[in-house]
């Protein structure tokens, strides 16, 4: 119902039960706000969003629905002064070492106070010492930064669906951790990271690797090769203002080789190699070799999801390591093989939008003959960081090339970084395999989108194929538990961890919302519809390795080499 | 089917003969699935084992199917419950105002002298454990304590040893 209010003195038709914040955003009118994530964590937690209601004093806007008649004021003296007061008191027990923090000049924190004036602290407020968690090697936590926002609670519990952080305590005390104050090593976390980007300041912050690489780079008895992800060609640009989407990979590839990297090659080439061997497995599967439906195994999030909270699942998930780990895997063997080096003396960097992609690399599974396929890994984030500290002019640098031969990729190794890239992917060449045709329509429209859940059906053969793809692990949740109650019923699922999949990773640049998600993701679209080959098994560098090397898909050398296994984890 | 509490709660060890988390089944199995089920059985989980430690907070985690973080959180919210053990009484020192003015200050500061322990701690023997409340409504009594559900009114210090020889046998 359509109700009349008044906002700072001028009418408004708004909808009736829309908080006074959702209405004023709508109609323009900017009222700060700092614990408030739309849909997510709407709690009135930091007082900022105050406003004056005719007749009911302050309220907090974030919360406070809209009736008939209600008059609002959101910018009077009082406000200011009140608002101010509620960030003086917020920063009273903050740590002021913003020059040094790794989040200053990209923090809300700091961003509000500047924006309200703040220009002292009259209070200085009694503060906690806590331990830093840094036992993951994906996360660190810093509680002596939080300010309990509780934005990470809720990403975590209503986006994630994994509930490993909450708080605990009360008043002065309150701590946002794990149960009994564990490390998140120690408890059932995907480690995707989304808290990161959920976090106003830095008290949620990845684990940095940048001194590991910077000391690799520097031994010359190490060949060191690097690999991109898809999703870092389409945000790299934002950490250096550009807009979100702006594809960059041609000035990447140069600053990876400023910053001396041997070879810079591609994560998208072993996106391509997983389609060969995961469409491969589809098709065993489709004849009754192993359980449907099967789920992709692209994510290192998901992975460490589905580990912990579903593990009756692990035999439907594809043997198939992650494009990350088959792209090291081919490095150290393949390629290694081909050049004449020492698979020791191969040293492999990723650069990745993500977060759990660090445990992933450290995992056991992902060794070859004692051997990580994966020996570093840096996020979008550390990696724009270290473009910074060696003086690159990022904006400004003539674009290059990726090395032949694992930087030679088709279109559809390129999508893998946004949700229902995969499955559009491992479709183009799967319908090519089994009925010998072209498919017509390239783009598969209906895998696209951004929707949590969405539903396609193709037909091979005469056979009807249903598959599902997921963003978000809440959603993987809610799917799963579908399927094993039986009341959905799939052929092939692909699941991404973070919403929008690898584009809205947690390792990607800060702000990652929907709308910068979007943008990202549409970067991807248009490399794919810009590439000669849009087709992983029209890869004639893959064709070469099955060839020469492989022989075919899911053969006993690309098992040795390019699949893994599972372990169950506990949830509790 | 007897399944050992080890099965039930992997964290859980040592207690494989432990009766009492058979009657905390009782209680889980009595809540699970309801909204607002976890205090209830916190509520017991409290009574039958005295205080929450870490294992058994998790062993409800698990029999209600909850995040431990959820569990974890409400545990150490609710100043009722207690993750330390808890003496055999509870010695309570009202500190609402009548009380506090009335020297209820003297009552802890004699009462920590005479069982070496400070307000929140428990005896080495656990035989007490030493904690403020709130009002408890009883100001007429003022300065009050009580012992477990004993009250005692109108007290002064000299009267504390007195008080705390009648529980010690």
């Amino acid at each position: 119902m359509v109700v009349n209010i008044t906002i700072n003195d001028q009418e408004f038709e708004v909808e009736e039960g829309k908080t006074i914040l959702a209405v004023a955003q709508d109609l323009g009118i900017k009222i700060p706000k700092l614990c408030y994530l739309k849909d997510k964590n709407e709690i009135g937690a930091c007082r900022v969003c105050i406003v004056e209601v005719a007749g009911n004093g302050y309220q907090p806007a974030c919360t406070f629905p809209v009736t008939d008649g209600l008059e609002v004021k959101t910018n009077t003296p009082r406000l200011r002064e009140l608002r101010r007061l509620n960030m003086e008191l917020i920063l009273a027990n903050h740590p002021q070492d913003c020059l040094h923090c790794e989040r200053s000049t990209n923090c809300e924190l700091q961003s509000l106070a500047k924006e309200l004036g703040v220009e002292e602290v009259r209070f200085s407020g009694e503060t906690i010492d806590y331990e830093l968690d840094d036992l993951t090697p994906s996360i660190v936590r810093d509680p002596n930064k939080c300010i309990q926002c509780r934005r990470c609670v809720s990403v975590c519990d209503k986006v994630q669906g994994v509930k490993a952080l909450f708080p605990n305590h009360r008043g002065f005390d309150t701590l946002i951790s794990p149960a009994f104050n564990k490390s998140l090593d120690e408890v059932a976390c995907a480690l995707c990271g989304q808290c990161i980007h959920a976090c106003p300041v830095a008290a949620i912050k990845e684990k940095d690797s940048t001194e590991e690489v910077w000391e690799i780079l520097n031994d010359e008895d190490k060949q060191v090769v690097v690999q991109v992800a898809p999703a870092v060609r389409v945000s790299l640009g934002e950490e250096f203002g550009l807009e979100p989407g702006t594809l960059v990979a041609d000035k990447l590839v140069t600053a990876c080789r400023r910053l001396g990297f041997d070879q810079v090659f591609d994560t998208v080439f072993g996106a391509d190699l997983t389609i060969m061997e995961e469409g491969n497995e589809l098709l065993a599967r489709l004849e009754g070799e192993g359980p449907l439906p099967m789920l992709t195994s692209c994510s290192s999030g998901w992975i460490k999801y589905i580990e912990h909270f579903h593990s009756d699942f692990l035999p439907n998930l594809s043997s198939c390591k992650s494009p990350q780990q088959m792209f090291g895997a081919m490095a150290k063997s393949y390629y290694a093989e081909t050049e004449n080096i020492n698979r020791e003396d191969i040293v492999v960097v990723s650069i990745m939008p993500c977060t759990a992609k660090k445990f992933e690399a450290a995992r056991t599974e992902m060794e070859v003959d004692g051997v990580r396929d994966v020996d570093h890994v840096i996020t979008t984030r550390e990696f724009a960081k270290m473009i910074k500290m060696a003086g690159i002019d990022f904006v400004n640098l003539p674009g290059e090339e990726f090395d032949a031969p694992l930087g030679i990729t088709t279109g559809a190794g390129d999508i893998f970084g946004v949700t229902g890239g995969v499955m559009e992917a491992a479709l183009r060449t799967v319908y090519e395999e089994v009925t010998g045709d072209e498919l017509a329509k390239l783009k598969l429209t209906d895998v696209r989108g951004f929707d949590g859940v969405r539903e396609a059906s193709i037909e091979l053969n005469g056979q009807e194929i249903k598959v599902a793809i997921i963003n978000g692990l809440n959603n993987a949740n809610e799917v799963l538990e579908a399927v094993k109650n039986g009341k959905k019923e799939y052929h092939f699922i692909e699941v991404m961890g973070c919403p929008g999949g690898c584009v809205g990773g947690g390792g990607q640049p800060i702000p990652t919302n929907d709308e910068i998600i979007a943008k990202r993701g549409a970067g991807l679209y248009s490399i794919d519809d810009k590439k000669k080959i849009r087709k992983s098994h029209q890869n004639p560098v893959i064709n070469k390795i099955y060839n020469d090397y492989l022989k075919e898909p899911g053969s006993k050398k690309a098992h040795h080499l390019l699949h893994t296994t599972y372990k169950a984890r506990d949830r509790y | 089917m007897m399944t050992t509490v080890k099965d039930r709660c992997p964290g859980c060890d040592g207690n494989e003969q432990d009766e009492r988390y058979d009657e905390l089944d009782k209680v889980i199995a009595e809540y699970k699935g309801k909204p607002g089920a976890l205090i209830p059985v916190l509520h017991a989980a409290q009574k039958i084992f005295k205080y929450l430690p870490e294992e058994v907070q998790d062993y409800v985690a698990r029999g209600l199917e909850m995040s431990p973080s959820e569990v974890y959180g409400v545990t150490t919210f609710y100043s009722f419950f207690s993750t330390t053990p808890q003496g055999e009484y509870k010695i309570g020192v009202c500190m609402g105002t009548a009380c506090y003015v009335k020297g209820a200050g003297k009552l802890i500061e004699e009462i920590e002298k005479e069982l070496g322990i400070s307000v929140g701690e428990t005896t080495p023997d656990e035989k007490f454990t030493l904690v403020q409340t709130r009002c408890i409504g009883a100001c007429g009594l003022a300065p009050v304590l009580t012992v477990n559900d004993d009250v005692h009114g109108r007290l002064t210090p000299d009267e504390i040893p007195g008080i705390l020889a009648k529980y010690r046998d």
